[in-house]
């Protein structure tokens, strides 16, 4: 057990700190990089290619610098506590998973290189309106026809899909649109034939998009992975795209309560810093033990997402993403509580922080949702009477 | 980074937990995990049975008996001794008066007092609280005044856990009213049968007599009884409830609990099956487990702190434990009252044969202590907002 980063890990995290703080040292920075035509800016794309954090997750055989959970971890974290506008979750850790998890040797060859140097952007298109958060449920379908697939469907909630050069599609290949079997993933550029993307600025600032396929034709070679077998691809890309936001988060929590104790500190009422209330005292230190908490589910989840064991895994990360849901919502809340008036405006950069854990808490699963899967699973304690033994 | 254990902590961790489970007889484990009264022999028992392994005190040094484990180790060994429901060995002794005299007692009172405390054959309270002094220990008023070769101690003493048991008491007392606050306090040691000693019971909200008031009136303590230096009692405790807040999150026990809800659940009649096929209710419980899960990181996150280089400046998680710990300890006390239903309504009786259920409310009340011992929650909360907030 040990929880010291290695020489490796710590020069990682300090590279991805500070680029984040020069990049976006401030709120104006931010809103400037999401009011460009792709949401963010190019030439930032460009700066993590050339420092390696896109080619991080990637196995070293693939062109990659082998990197795991922890790594992406510490990236995360500094992205979430700048609000660091760059679509690395959607696509370094979520787009480009099936690619790294599912991808034959000759397809990681072909775009891994390409991907780490930040011109290939590969987004997930899975998620469709009825699915709620159900993985199985696709409702898209791939019709074999000839050597290749016709896809047909929407999609919804594609992050950054507008700046995606490809995206990866699950779509039903056979079975019924809840079956767990049935479903395979294809990766289709996005300037393809009867590719529609139509995207809009999200509640957290990001973009998400809704991409329609009619008639979308691809070649059997872009099949990724198994025919039929795409679903525990997708819960593991899930898995590994929760412990990722669950970092995020953490970043987000940590910089949000940074900024309610700096406030607390110099707001001045009734004569006094309004911090030296014990009222306000108590609401500090509980988003404190909730950040804390979060922080050590966080490492439980980089600890567990790339296990081999589906079941455990995702009892794990359900566990992890109903502690770091409920941490992101009460040092939400009560930051925007202790700010006042200043914490309800968009002019506020703690506001911006609160939008974006609002977001995650709403993404790839719920509170109610991950706690009901572990009472499902029976929990995490084994069952057992002292007398029983 | 790597957040497992390695082979070696495992096979400790197995070695320990076969011990437990093996040695300790089931019947007081049972009485433990059942929320029944210890008997003063059950204590002693599995006090000694560890002591003849060693393991009564593995956390003292290594001279007085402690073994030279990892913090890794003695927080694994902690945790399955919580889990198997073996009774803790006696706070008092071994987590208090124990290190507090390894650390400042001279080597007469070393010889003469360690050995027994491990082994129990001294039985020890506590002399902190009183009844104008409890948040605010520092200003207690009892007074040790000097006489020749001992003290005169007046005052009252109160919250004495098991103090009809002791043996000794140890206690902070005033030696010099004139000094600050904090300045004038000794820790001093207290036979239970020197004359002017007065326990009397205090009978708490779950029936049983757990606690107790010290009345001290004229006891005459000889000086070789101070611990460390006159006037600088204060330190001590400070020491003392350092030592005491390290373990206190019991996740062990809160474990232990959670284990044993699931358990008798899976035989708790509800509607035409039982509770465990109650959604609702297995829902109340993963939430609970769930930020156990993540306090038990966290207490990680401590031990790894403890076993790191820097040992000397204490991880800001470490006060997330006794909060975090408490509330968890008391929710699983719900969890087992809400599982037995109506049945929680009996209580035990010495002419009928005793049913899980007849416990629980008793233990619910019980508990209500632990988010008022060892500092209050909310004494916690003022100790993070400032020494950690900065506030």
């Amino acid at each position: 057990m040990d929880f010291d980063l290695t020489g490796e890990q710590q020069l990682l995290n300090d590279t991805a700190r500070r680029w984040a703080s020069d990049a976006y040292p401030a709120l104006e920075q931010v809103v400037a990089a999401r009011a460009l035509p792709l949401g963010f800016h190019e030439a930032r794309w460009r700066e993590l290619a050339d420092l390696g954090l896109l080619a991080l997750p990637f196995a070293e055989d693939d062109g990659g610098i082998g990197g795991g959970p922890v790594e992406t971890m510490l990236v995360m974290e500094a992205l979430g506590a700048t609000l660091a506008p760059v679509p690395y979750l959607p696509f370094i850790i979520q787009g480009a998973a099936a690619l790294r998890l599912a991808g034959s040797a000759q397809q990681r060859a072909a775009h891994i290189p390409a991907i780490a140097a930040g011109e290939m952007r590969i987004a997930l298109a899975h998620h469709e309106r009825q699915a709620r958060w159900n993985l199985d449920d696709v409702a898209t379908t791939a019709i074999r026809v000839g050597d290749g697939y016709r896809i047909d469907g929407t999609k919804g909630l594609v992050a950054a899909g507008d700046a995606a050069t490809h995206v990866i599609v699950s779509a039903r290949t056979s079975g019924e649109r809840r079956d767990a079997d049935g479903v395979t993933l294809f990766l289709v550029p996005t300037d393809a034939p009867g590719i529609r993307i139509s995207a809009r600025a999200a509640q957290d600032g990001s973009r998400l998009a809704d991409i329609t396929f009619a008639d979308v034709v691809v070649a059997g070679s872009d099949v990724i992975g198994q025919i039929d077998g795409a679903t525990p691809v997708l819960a593991q890309i899930a898995d590994i795209t929760i412990a990722a936001l669950c970092a995020e988060a953490v970043g987000a929590m940590e910089a949000l309560h940074g900024l309610t104790l700096e406030y607390l500190k110099t707001r001045s009422q009734f004569g006094v810093a309004i911090g030296s209330f014990q009222t306000l005292q108590h609401k500090a230190v509980d988003m404190f033990i909730a950040l804390e908490q979060a922080r050590s589910m966080t490492l439980f989840a980089a600890m567990m997402a790339d296990s081999e064991d589906a079941t455990e895994r995702g009892l794990a990360l359900s566990a992890v993403k109903v502690q770091v849901n409920r941490s992101a919502r009460l040092v939400g809340q009560n930051a925007v509580q202790l700010h006042g008036g200043i914490g309800m405006t968009m002019e506020y950069i703690g506001a911006h922080h609160f939008r974006r854990l609002a977001a995650i808490e709403q993404t790839l699963g719920d509170t109610a949702h991950h706690l009901r899967r572990v009472a499902e699973a029976g929990g995490l304690v084994a069952a057992g009477l002292v007398d029983d033994e | 980074m790597d957040l497992r254990f390695t082979p070696e902590e495992n096979a400790f961790r197995t070695e320990v937990r076969a011990f437990f489970r093996t040695e300790i007889p089931v019947a007081i484990r049972a009485k433990v995990s059942e929320g029944r009264k210890l008997a003063r022999e059950d204590y002693i028992t599995s006090q000694r049975i560890l002591n003849a392994k060693g393991w009564a005190v593995p956390h003292w040094p290594h001279e007085h008996g402690g073994q030279d484990w990892s913090a890794v180790q003695r927080y694994i060994f902690f945790e399955e001794l919580m889990q198997a429901a073996v009774p803790l060995p006696l706070q008092f002794n071994c987590f208090m008066v124990g290190p507090v005299i390894a650390a400042f007692g001279n080597d007469a009172q070393k010889a003469r007092f360690l050995a027994r405390a491990a082994n129990l054959d001294d039985w020890w309270c506590q002399g902190f609280s009183e009844p104008g002094a409890g948040s605010d220990l520092a200003s207690l008023t009892t007074r040790a005044v000097r006489d020749g070769d001992h003290y005169i101690v007046n005052g009252q003493k109160t919250w004495t856990t098991l103090g009809q048991y002791a043996d000794w008491m140890f206690t902070l007392v005033r030696t010099d009213p004139a000094a600050k606050k904090q300045a004038g306090i000794s820790f001093l040691l207290i036979d239970m049968k020197s004359p002017g000693v007065t326990v009397r019971p205090i009978i708490t909200i779950d029936g049983r007599h757990e606690v107790n008031e010290v009345f001290l009136d004229g006891v005459r303590v000889p000086v070789e009884n101070l611990v460390g230096k006159e006037n600088k009692g204060w330190d001590y405790a400070k020491f003392l409830l350092a030592n005491e807040r390290s373990g206190i999150a019991r996740i062990g026990m809160s474990k232990e609990r959670i284990a044993r809800i699931k358990a008798l659940a899976k035989v708790t009649p509800a509607g035409a099956g039982t509770m465990w096929d109650d959604l609702d209710f297995r829902t109340r419980l993963a939430a609970v487990e769930i930020e156990l899960k993540a306090l038990e990181i966290t207490q990680m996150r401590v031990v790894a702190a403890q076993a790191g280089r820097d040992a000397t400046r204490p991880d800001p998680a470490s006060s997330i434990l006794k909060i975090k710990g408490s509330e968890l300890q008391q929710a699983t006390t719900e969890l087992l009252a809400e599982l037995a239903g109506p049945e929680a309504l009996r209580a035990e009786a010495d002419d009928v044969p005793f049913v899980w259920s007849d416990t629980v409310l008793a233990t619910y009340f019980n508990m209500r202590k632990v988010s008022i011992y060892g500092g209050s929650n909310e004494v916690q909360r003022n100790v993070i907002a400032k020494s950690i907030l900065g506030l």
